[in-house]
């Protein structure tokens, strides 16, 4: 090659590459919901992350029950291990399904460019929950068939062998609980699942159940997360002093998520910092183990404002349409049966989208003790995640706390302090460089 | 295959022996020039999609904001060459290439050793052969998978160990230091194979007779090895120590499957791939492998200039 070709070649290249981008042609559609059922046809392709629920016919069977009130139209299903990756580079064409979860890698303000409206969000905040996720300007593009409370799954028996019978209110009486379950029980007190890397990101959401605050998502935009006292500091500070008082694992670089249900159930472990998704899976384990599912409980994180515990309810993956899709219609007519009436979040036992759904069983015990659901405000999500991935802190990346956990375990010099003091810095700096942009 | 096929198809029928009317020059000239482009044209196509293509995509994307999904990117000049050189942060993760350099030592020497012994007349040489090229066959995530069990608490290595009554009460991947070493063991595990197959073909392109005109001489192992195998392979020896150095720079499977970067195991390409997939940096990320491209390029300039690659002549 000589001198002049490269720069040719480079140019090239950044031509093409700025071609890859979808023109700006079908930005800003809607898909409508269609008026007379009988009339929608078509073929559409739903995108999913469950491909156990493909692959064991779960989803075919919603279809089903789908088709008997939309006749002409055919649904079938992908499901994607490794989701977020591999639909990341199919968006870089029109070809990603007709409905699809929205990634997380997308930007929102980006929505309109790739989804499909589904209506002002003035109109569905009345019906759904969890609205103001997906809302740009106004608009609506996603909605979650299944709503999540962050909390930490339990092996009841063990927790009474250990003689604890009431939720801790403090992290310093979890601590204290966790060690009475060590001293008198042969179960790891906690598992981190160090390995599996994303039950480690869960910890953020104990954002907004510590202060007990609907703002908690603007104040991480506004403010120092790691501050004195802040929401993150408190939760990450909890998982620290698990660690490091040996109240964990001990090897937590060989951990096994699958394997971690069946011995949660049997109590071979005691508590795990999950979500309610999790509780139908570790009763599935359970009911396989050959024990009781009953044993599985749930409980808040410990923290209490006024006396009371609170439980932050957000939204699961968002349901979009493709704005490219030919059955735009079909695809609306999808994701609103899905949501209002295939009965999904039911048979997961999750918290329904439909704010004047009942509450699923296993939450019972959280009513009865009183605890307080909120729902935090997202209207400053488009901004946190700027930060996010400018500070490259990684708020919903394991990166940070597994080397929190190796601080604490002591595979990593430092003190609490000043590692909580760097993050902080880190995203004070870029919320500086990203609001002056 | 098929640019073969149709190749041959093309070629000019052979000139009739007998004298009749000579074949046009210009035309069978023209066929002589062209033959083996269409030869070349498959592995050409493929060789410029599938490597040269995307680097040049790559090299585009390192000037751009580009987030690997939105369609707006801007271009940002030398922007992120110099976020990424004024962040030596994003450089100490060489440090862990340190572990994978001494281990290629290791496993060059332990290759060398092995391919030398089996190229003589050894009891159940193939079965040896085959053992130890096997695992060069088995896929990356495959080992990684099987290594995470290996190296577990009470895993496969604590009960060898405990059978020669060692119980250690170690976490294998618990510390960066242990964690790397273990790491890299397996690295050496994988790749000795490879190493092993080239020193052997090399070291069996020796003719036979110059061993036992070195036998006559009063050679022994070690002297034949010294004086006949050691210069024999030494271009091979060159282009494995070349491939040691560059895949110690860019390590990247076994460690981003076993612990993902964690304690300490982070290398430059996992830095990288996460830049590109969880902070959605595709464009300093492009930046970042072109900058590993041009290392790895610069230490093999380098070791060719100390260790010119000389012709070879044993007889």
């Amino acid at each position: 090659m000589n001198r002049r070709t490269i720069p040719a070649l480079l140019t090239a290249g950044l031509l093409l590459s700025a071609c890859t981008g979808t023109g700006g042609t079908s930005e800003g559609a809607d898909a409508k919901a269609p008026d007379d059922p009988s009339k929608v046809t078509g073929t559409i392709k739903v995108l999913t992350v469950r491909t156990d629920l493909v692959q064991d016919g779960t989803l075919k069977k919603y279809a089903d029950d789908f088709r008997k009130t939309y006749p002409k139209v055919k649904v079938e299903f992908e499901g994607l291990t490794n989701y977020e990756a591999e639909v990341k580079i199919r968006m870089n064409t029109e070809n990603y399904g007709d409905v699809l979860l929205i990634p997380a890698v997308i930007k929102k303000s980006d929505y309109p460019k790739f989804f499909a409206s589904l209506g002002t969000q003035a109109e569905r905040a009345k019906k759904y929950r969890f609205t103001d996720y997906t809302t740009v300007d106004g608009k609506v593009y996603g909605q979650s068939p299944v709503g999540v409370a962050p909390g930490f799954l339990y092996n009841k028996r063990i927790w009474r062998e250990a003689g604890i019978t009431d939720w801790p209110t403090t992290p310093a009486g979890f601590l204290t609980a966790l060690k009475a379950i060590k001293a008198k029980t042969d179960a790891d007190p906690y598992y981190t699942n160090f390995a599996a890397q994303w039950p480690l990101t869960s910890w953020t959401s104990v954002n907004g159940s510590v202060g007990c605050d609907t703002g908690a998502t603007t104040k991480l935009v506004e403010s120092d997360p790691w501050a004195e006292g802040a929401d993150l500091r408190v939760g990450d500070t909890l998982l620290y002093d698990i660690v490091h008082d040996g109240l964990a694992e001990k090897d937590p670089t060989t951990t096994n998520w699958e394997a971690s249900k069946p011995r949660m159930a049997k109590g071979e472990i005691a508590t795990q910092w999950l979500g309610t998704w999790a509780i139908v899976q570790f009763q599935d384990a359970a009911e396989k183990a050959g024990v009781d599912p009953a044993d599985i409980g749930f409980m808040p994180f410990p923290a209490q404002v006024d006396g009371e515990f609170c439980a932050v309810v957000g939204p699961d993956y968002n349901q979009g349409v493709n704005v490219h899709s030919k059955h735009k219609e079909a695809a609306r007519a999808w994701i609103d049966w899905f949501t209002d009436k295939s009965g999904y979040a039911e048979d997961n036992l999750a918290i329904s989208p439909l704010k004047d759904a009942p509450l699923p069983e296993v939450l019972q015990p959280y009513e009865e003790a009183g605890v307080k659901f909120i729902e935090v405000d997202d209207t400053a999500g488009a901004q946190l995640k700027l930060i996010d991935t400018e500070s490259e802190v990684g708020l919903y990346a394991p990166d940070y706390r597994q080397d929190l956990v190796d601080l604490a375990r002591g595979a990593r010099k430092g003190s609490l302090d000043d590692f909580l003091g760097d993050l902080g810095k880190r995203w004070t700096e870029a919320q500086r460089s990203v609001g002056s942009s | 295959m098929a640019g073969r096929r149709a190749a041959r198809r093309k070629e000019p029928p052979p000139a009739p022996v007998t004298p009749g009317p000579p074949a046009p020059p210009r035309r069978a000239h023209l066929w002589r020039g062209v033959t083996p482009w269409l030869f070349l044209a498959a592995p050409l196509a493929l060789l410029l999609t599938f490597t040269y293509a995307p680097i040049v995509n790559m090299v585009a994307y390192s000037f751009t904001d580009w987030d690997g999904v939105s369609p707006e990117l801007h271009y940002t000049g030398a922007g992120n060459y110099t976020e990424l050189l004024t962040r030596p942060e994003l450089f100490e993760v060489f440090f862990v290439s340190g572990y994978y350099l001494a281990a290629s030592v290791l496993q060059i020497v332990a290759a060398l050793y092995f391919a030398t012994i089996l190229s003589f007349n050894v009891r159940f040489r193939n079965f040896f052969k085959g053992v130890l090229f096997f695992p060069y066959l088995i896929n990356g995530v495959a080992i990684g998978f099987v290594f995470l069990y290996f190296f577990q608490d009470g895993g496969t290595l604590d009960s060898v160990l405990s059978v020669f009554g060692v119980h250690t009460d170690h976490a294998w991947l618990g510390t960066p230091t242990s964690a790397n070493i273990s790491l890299a063991g397996v690295s050496v595990w994988r790749y000795t194979g490879l190493n092993f197959v080239l020193f052997l073909g090399a070291i069996q392109s020796i003719p036979g007779e110059l061993y036992e005109a070195a036998e006559l001489d009063g050679a022994n192992r070690w002297h034949q090895f010294r004086y006949i195998i050691a210069p024999g392979i030494k271009p091979v020896l060159s282009l494995t120590v070349i491939l040691s150095i560059s895949g110690s720079l860019s390590v990247f499977e076994i460690p981003y499957i076993m612990t993902g970067g964690a304690t300490g195991t982070e290398t430059f390409v996992i830095q990288t791939v996460k830049l590109a997939f969880q902070f959605n940096k595709t464009g300093l990320a492009s930046a970042a492998a072109v900058v590993l491209l041009l290392i790895v390029l610069a230490a093999t300039w380098v070791q060719r200039r100390l260790v010119p690659d000389d012709r070879v002549d044993l007889v």
